[in-house]
């Protein structure tokens, strides 16, 4: 048959439909979607900060907790807090931002060696908190800890839950955090800069100390915050490797153990012998975590936004 | 009417000869009132057969030529055609490619910087180089001249502040940035940072300054300041330019060489190849028939 | 002015620079090793002290690997301890099952709204509200379940028990959904624009577009997402451990509390004694843990780089 009389055979086309109902139907159902997230966000942070606004006040941040955390103040929580964090950036900074430089700059990208490190920090970030908890009791104090006692022939001081071991186990949790935004920082760099320097007999560790490790400064500060945010929220890791409940004294030697906020909410919360009595220092204690990692986290966000700002604008 | 005359037949005007070059500075007079006195520098380039490769594609096709330590040469020739592969060459920046593999020798001063064990970090410092683009660090405009010297160790701030002054002067810049030296590099309009990038190669006292296009980016008033730059320039350093505007090769070079895909077709005194080049591929360039 | 090259480049400096140079860059490929080392070492260290279940016979008595299958109740602490991993394992599936059939429809659908057919006002208060929720430590997440959402549940089930596998499951969908969405809107962000508009052309609708175009061509990293999600839902321990209960009770019912494998390992791990076969349990929980989410990540991966292959080649 020819084609025409093929086409012959064919119905007509229909005409497209005027209104797609079923496709607006959908587009609702997503919307709804979209605004029960809003609303259940809505809810939570209301709920706390309605019920926990009363109590957070400057002297329930600077005294310590009385009658049974019936009473008092979160002082001790948040100084352990600030303490591990401390800690914790000390120890993670120089390895995260080495690792980032050496990816960077040195690595060659197809080698064995590279590949180990990105599946390595890949697989880092996966990690169940809960499992990094069991490594920092099995390794950290088991492990290295006994043996630091046992070869100062000492009693149980490093073999046992305390600050330095949670503050190292929560560094290896945020190791991928640093790595990975050091190594976004440094590859806003433009190249032609790094080029510059080397092109006029600087060496490689001078190109970077000089030209680009300070242009990607945003990005490494980036990292620490969002660490720092990490490290104050994540209790499961701390759990076994050196948070208390009530401790009568504020830590002073890395081997001691230390008050947590997040630990401080966990325990509070479950294992209160009267609810109704710490409800009002529960709820304060929540606010007051909740405001301190939304304030780090604004922070890292608005160090990011400048950076893709100054990106954007150097090109 | 005649239709097929010469005049009509070629796409461009034909290249005016260019004006006498003024007579290079005497070796030891400054250029610019203020500048110290320096000995006549320079260093003769050589490449021997050399080859560039990335990964599979050749880019360069045993180029041999021989770059004189006095004035200035010129390297021209379509996009893509390896100019730019050959100058940085001379001062090892193709090593940031990874896939870059080369064959044959480049010399600098007699001695062959492709061998493994050169010291690529002292020949950059001796051989320099302008890139296309401007790029000052966002440093100081003070920071940015005085980098070069920082990384070779240098801490006096009153002799870096002398160094300082004079490279700013040789770049014909000091004029204009002497009463804002610790603001920020990135203030400076495009031609000014240029001439500042140059002020900073200048500033670790190379004997070569390569330069990749170094006007291409600017206006034409900031241009014809690089360009009197580069002949004040000429009589202290060898300096090689690559550009793809042929009027400007004609005006600041005294020797051209012309590339057309890796290969080097012709070399020559920039008089001669522009008047009457040896091959027709170069008069057929010149005269615009294609690149 | 003197000439700089004799003072400063003798031979001496350049050997010094050189030696400076590379000490310098092995420091910091120490400093890259640090992630392989940490890594192997969490693998090592939590493997090692699980092992006592297999090799050491002391242990075998009370806790051995027929034990998990052959008991008939999780009761480490009494006088005849069991090891049946069953509820664990059961417990874990619900919840992490009510998490995911909650969070993934609406974090997929969201993100659709919020990269397709949300105009700008309305977008920049749905991604705040995801940045903020994701900044949610999950220690206050598993306070909201245990304090407000599992009385409200209890009210409208009318459950015998507060605290649920599915008071449980919910809250963990809430704290995972941030996890899906961002990565979903990612991919569908990153489907060049060509698509849509040829798609948009031929007449069809913005829904149509969005569901038989835009959400195929982003297809990988709706999956990588979702993978994603699973893996942070199986692994999450603060929320579960404050809002399910805690009871190792193996059953089909989503009301009844239940005991995940993360949860299990924070609640006993407190007082157990070093060495002893519980610990090695609680350790072998461990590495079961990391396994399921380690290999649940390398999917991930997978479909990360499938993503990448399909946008790329397109």
């Amino acid at each position: 048959m020819t084609t025409d009389a093929l086409r012959a055979t064919l119905r007509p086309l229909p005409r497209a439909r005027p209104f797609d109902l079923t496709g607006l139907g959908f587009t609702a159902l997503s919307g709804v979607a979209a605004l029960l997230i809003v609303v259940m966000v809505a809810i939570i942070i209301g709920d706390i900060v309605w019920r926990g606004w009363g109590t957070v006040t400057w002297e329930f941040l600077w005294t310590v907790p009385r009658e049974g955390m019936t009473k008092g103040g979160i002082f001790p929580a948040l100084y352990g807090t600030a303490l591990l964090v401390v800690l914790m950036t000390v120890a993670l900074i120089p390895f995260g931002v080495g690792a980032a430089i050496y990816l960077h700059e040195y690595a060659k990208p197809d080698s064995p060696y590279t590949r180990a490190v990105r599946f390595a920090v890949a697989n880092l970030a996966g990690v169940p908190s809960i499992v990094y908890g069991l490594f920092g009791l099995g390794f950290f104090v088991n492990f290295i800890g006994a043996s630091i006692d046992r070869g100062l022939g000492l009693d149980v001081t490093w073999g046992q839950p305390a600050l330095i071991w949670a503050a190292l186990t929560l560094a290896l949790l945020n190791l991928p955090v640093v790595i990975v935004t050091t190594e976004e920082a440094l590859r806003a760099v433009p190249r032609d800069t790094r080029e510059a320097s080397l092109a006029l007999g600087a060496t490689r560790w001078q190109t970077i100390r000089h030209v680009l490790l300070p242009q990607a400064m945003p990005g490494v500060l980036t990292g620490a915050v969002l660490a720092v945010s990490r490290g104050a929220g994540e209790v499961a890791p701390i759990l076994f490797t050196g948070a208390a409940y009530f401790l009568p004294y504020l830590p002073k030697s890395p081997t001691d153990q230390f008050m947590e906020l997040g630990y401080h909410v966990f325990v509070l919360a479950t294992q209160s012998p009267d609810v109704d009595a710490t409800r009002p220092l529960l709820y304060g204690t929540v606010l007051v975590l909740l405001l301190l990692t939304f304030l780090l986290n604004l922070t890292a966000f608005l160090l990011r936004a400048r950076l893709r700002a100054a990106l954007a604008g150097r090109q | 009417m005649p239709v097929d005359t010469p005049e009509i037949r070629t796409a461009m005007p034909p290249v005016p000869s260019p004006p006498a070059a003024p007579p290079d500075a005497p070796p030891g007079a400054p250029a610019r009132p203020g500048a110290a006195p320096v000995a006549a520098a320079g260093t003769h380039l050589q490449a021997r057969e050399f080859s560039l490769f990335y990964g599979s594609r050749q880019a360069l096709k045993k180029i041999s030529l021989e770059i004189p330590p006095q004035g200035v040469t010129a390297i021209i020739g379509p996009s893509g055609c390896g100019k730019s592969s050959l100058l940085r060459g001379f001062n090892r920046m193709n090593d940031l490619i990874p896939t870059a593999r080369s064959e044959g020798e480049l010399l600098v001063a007699g001695m062959d910087v492709c061998l493994p064990g050169t010291d690529v970090v002292e020949l950059r410092r001796r051989v320099g180089m302008v890139f296309q683009r401007p790029n000052p660090f966002p440093k100081s405009i003070f920071e940015n001249v005085a980098f070069g010297l920082r990384m070779l160790g240098l801490k006096d701030r009153a002799e870096l502040e002398i160094r300082v002054e004079d490279s700013l002067r040789r770049a014909a810049l000091w004029d204009e940035v002497r009463d804002r030296l610790d603001r920020s590099a990135m203030a400076l309009s495009g031609g000014q940072q240029q001439r500042l990038c140059i002020a900073r190669s200048l500033a670790v006292e190379p004997e070569v300054l390569l330069m990749d296009e170094p006007a291409s980016a600017l206006d034409p008033t900031a241009t014809a300041r690089i360009e009197e730059l580069v002949l004040e320039l000429r009589g202290r350093y060898t300096i090689v330019v690559v550009t793809h505007n042929m009027q400007q090769a004609a005006r600041i070079s005294s020797r051209t060489a012309f590339l057309l895909q890796g290969e080097l077709v012709e070399y020559g005194d920039t008089r001669q190849l522009f008047t009457s080049p040896r091959e027709k591929i170069t008069e057929d360039y010149i005269t615009g028939r294609f690149g | 002015m003197p000439p700089l090259q004799p003072a400063l480049n003798t031979l001496a400096h350049r050997r010094s620079r050189r030696v400076r140079e590379a000490f310098i860059a092995g420091l910091l490929r120490a400093c890259a090793f640090s992630a392989v080392a940490g890594l192997l070492l969490i693998m090592v260290f939590v493997f090692k002290e699980a092992l006592p279940i297999f090799t050491n016979a002391a242990t075998q008595k009370e806790a051995n690997f027929a034990g998990f299958f052959s008991a008939t109740a999780w009761q480490p602490v009494s006088d005849h301890p069991r090891y049946a991993l069953a509820p664990l394992l059961s417990g874990t599936l619900k919840v992490v099952l009510v998490a995911m059939l909650f969070a993934t429809p609406i974090a997929v659908l969201a993100a659709l709204f919020a990269s397709e057919f949300a105009p700008s006002r309305l977008r920049e208060v749905i991604k705040p509200a995801i940045e903020i929720l994701a900044g949610v430590p999950s220690v206050v997440l598993g306070f909201f379940a245990l304090m407000v959402l599992a009385t409200w549940l209890q009210g409208v089930t009318h459950a015998p028990m507060r605290l649920s596998a599915l008071n449980a499951g919910l809250a963990l969908g809430i704290g995972v959904i941030p996890t899906i969405f961002t990565v979903c809107e990612d991919a569908l962000r990153s489907v060049p624009k060509s698509y849509r508009e040829a798609s948009l052309a031929l007449g069809a609708s913005p829904w149509q577009t969005a569901w038989s175009v835009t959400l195929p061509a982003a297809s990988a990293g709706v999956g990588a997402g979702v993978l994603l999600g699973l893996a942070r839902a199986t692994g999450e321990t603060m929320i579960v451990l404050m809002a399910s209960g805690n009871a190792a009770i193996h059953s089909a019912s989503v009301l009844d509390s239940a005991r995940t494998l993360s949860a299990c390992i924070a609640a006993e791990l407190a007082e157990v004694v070093v060495g002893s076969p519980h610990y090695s349990v609680l350790f072998f929980l461990g590495a079961v843990l990391f396994t399921i989410t380690f290999l649940i990540n390398v999917a991930a991966g997978f479909f990360v780089d499938r993503l990448r292959r399909q946008l790329a080649g397109a």
